[in-house]
């Protein structure tokens, strides 16, 4: 029956989306736990993840070959290096900004993006960069439905990565001052947790798992460019308030959710492929009008 | 900071501080304007035309700057209600061989709707997710643009036809340039009023604490939204001229770059102030120009000094003060 096999490859094409979309969700949320910033430039994290993943990846194949050993290898060192890059930009561009009005730090979170994105801009002559994996293109068939071997293992690495981020935040004394932080900043520091240095951890973590998913995503499509974070970063973000923004399973659970219904919604004749990314930001903007808090998230108070 | 740079801020600020009064601002504005007004008698095509694109973004900066300066309200979005001024012109002009005069109405009523459906149901939302919205609705704007059959795709509208005043066609670069510099002057005036009007205290008062301004009898969801229909008939204005003038528009021009650096216009100069923004608006324009050498590297050099101006000077180069 291909209809009902159209039906399941969907569901298989938005798992792979959708634990992108759940990695980059969760560094949007998890920042914006700490400091309540929408941090801009977390889909150019990504992009720089992927292309420092595929450096490290240029680097190293010739000793140990671009298979999943050295893709391993290559996720492992963007993420480390990323994530340091994603603290320096704490560091750098948000402390400064934290007590500045909401306007202020917005804008610099944008011309952190804008910095990023013209960097690498620079860098690769706006061209896009073949990322060569030695992958294979094996899979399992079951008549017209195809899963390849690399949709699993990604899938697989994605749901270790949040399992082990999941365990991190619930049972370390890092997560639970993390979780503290974002509650209530100014009692967390009276209590003499070091505020400051939570902070950095979550943008080390956070940006480490946008570089794992750029690197990821890099290898899975073959090719990588100056401008992959943009989209994706928002479509990310859809996922993240979807899920509730500031709750970490709501990070993962939007992901998923968003990734099938986009899959979905390629196959409804009326939308197609052209109209998908209108359809993603459709749904964006009605659960920020209709329902704000996404589906985990708690209401909260703002002044603006 | 060192003591070389406080001194050079201290001397910059004394400069702002003798064109701080009213009167003098007035003067300026006229010398700038007469300057302006025999600059195409001697400068060539090319810095003409340049001159020209200045001018139109200092009509939008000036539009942005009454959401983003005025009201206070993040719009990443702003390239949409251009492109639906400009897309209205080229659809009925181009597509349905309306006068061009008489196609203007029905565009600004377009973009106050527009001005309205992104305002309306988004008003009530937190500062960050209201400039995330807009930046969604820029975006399905350009794709729906990019999709329709009526906007002519990806390859967009061509052969929109140039105005005609009274048996006179505008057509020649020259003619642009004066439309424009007319356009900004406009802008500037509309701005200012605004600014002093009562409208323009409520933005303020609502910018800087929205609830005592609604404690105060403001309602701040029609204040905002006025701020953004207003908005967006600068930027459809805008768009309009910016159609006749080209003669062909096409999805990309209206791209979230175009958004973005309109707001960076509307930042280096220094939100909410007038003659910031239309330095910005200058520098944005022509500093690519004067930098052409550099290539993509601009971009790159801007970036910098937005961030640079975020940390350093977050108020702008020629900042607002007000008592």
């Amino acid at each position: 029956m291909p209809a009902f096999e159209t039906f399941l490859q969907a569901i298989v094409n938005g798992l792979v989306l959708g634990s992108f979309y759940a990695l980059i969700a969760l560094g949007y949320t998890m920042i914006f736990g700490v400091i309540k910033l929408l941090n801009f430039a977390h889909g150019d994290v990504y992009m720089v993840g992927a292309f420092v993943g595929f450096g490290v990846l240029s680097l190293i194949s010739g000793v140990v070959g671009a298979g999943w050993f050295g893709l391993s290898i290559a996720i492992l060192v963007s993420m480390i290096a990323v994530g340091c890059l994603g603290v320096i930009i704490q560091r750098v561009a948000y402390q400064p900004m934290l007590s500045a009005p909401r306007l202020s730090i917005l804008i610099t979170a944008l011309a952190v993006s804008l910095v990023l994105q013209n960097s690498a801009l620079s860098l690769t002559d706006g061209k896009y960069t073949a990322f060569r994996t030695d992958l294979g293109f094996g899979g399992f068939e079951f008549g017209r439905l195809f899963i390849s071997h690399q949709a699993i293992v990604l899938v697989a690495i994605a749901a270790l990565l949040m399992i082990a981020l999941e365990l991190f935040v619930s049972r370390t004394m890092y997560g639970r001052a993390m979780r503290a932080v974002s509650i209530d900043k100014d009692m967390c520091r009276l209590l003499g947790i070091n505020v400051t240095r939570v902070v950095a951890i979550t943008f080390l973590i956070g940006s480490g798992l946008a570089a794992a998913a750029g690197t990821m995503a890099g290898a899975y499509y073959g090719s990588i460019w100056y401008f992959m974070g943009f989209l994706i970063g928002l479509k990310a973000f859809t996922a993240a308030v979807i899920g509730g923004i500031g709750s970490i399973t709501g990070a993962m659970l939007g992901g998923l959710i968003l990734g099938l219904l986009e899959s979905f919604g390629t196959l409804v004749p009326f939308i197609g492929s052209e109209w998908k990314d209108v359809f993603t930001f459709s749904i964006l903007i009605l659960v920020l009008v209709f329902k704000p808090t996404g589906l985990l998230g708690k209401s909260e108070v703002e002044r603006m | 900071m060192s003591t070389a740079t406080g001194r050079a801020t201290g001397l910059i600020d004394r400069l702002y501080a003798t064109f701080e009064s009213p009167r003098r601002q007035m003067l300026l504005m006229i010398a700038i304007v007469f300057v302006m007004a025999i600059l195409p008698l001697i400068m060539g095509r090319y810095t003409t035309t340049i001159m020209t694109n200045a001018l139109l973004y200092v009509v939008l900066a000036l539009g942005l700057n009454i959401v983003v300066g005025y009201a206070g309200l993040l719009d990443l979005g702003y390239a949409a209600f251009f492109a639906v001024g400009a897309y209205s012109i080229g659809i009925l002009t181009a597509q349905f061989d309306w006068n061009f005069w008489l196609a203007i109405p029905p565009a600004l009523i377009a973009a106050c709707i527009a001005g309205v459906i992104i305002g309306g149901p988004t008003l009530r939302l937190r500062s960050d997710y209201l400039a995330i919205v807009t930046l969604g609705f820029g975006e399905i704007v350009r794709f729906s643009a990019r999709n329709l059959e009526i906007t002519g795709r990806a390859s967009g509208l061509s052969n929109i036809p140039e105005p005609s005043l009274f048996g006179y066609v505008i057509d020649s670069y020259v003619d642009f340039y004066y439309v424009f510099l007319l356009l900004a002057v406009c802008a500037v005036i509309a701005s200012h009023r605004l600014y002093h009007s009562r409208l323009g205290r409520a933005w303020l008062y609502v910018r800087h604490d929205e609830d005592a301004a609604e404690a105060m009898g403001i309602n701040r969801v029609r204040v905002k939204l006025a701020a953004y229909v207003t908005g967006s008939v600068f930027g459809a204005i805008g768009g309009i001229f910016f159609s006749v003038n080209l003669g062909a528009i096409s999805p990309e021009s209206f791209s979230f770059e175009q958004s973005v650096l309109i707001l960076m216009a509307v930042i280096l100069g220094g939100m909410g102030k007038i003659p910031g923004v239309i330095l910005g608006a200058f520098i944005i324009i022509l500093g690519p120009e004067l930098l052409r050498d550099l290539g993509e590297l601009r971009l790159l050099l801007f970036a910098v000094i937005m961030l640079l101006i975020m940390l350093l000077r977050p108020s702008g180069i020629w900042p607002e003060r007000r008592n």
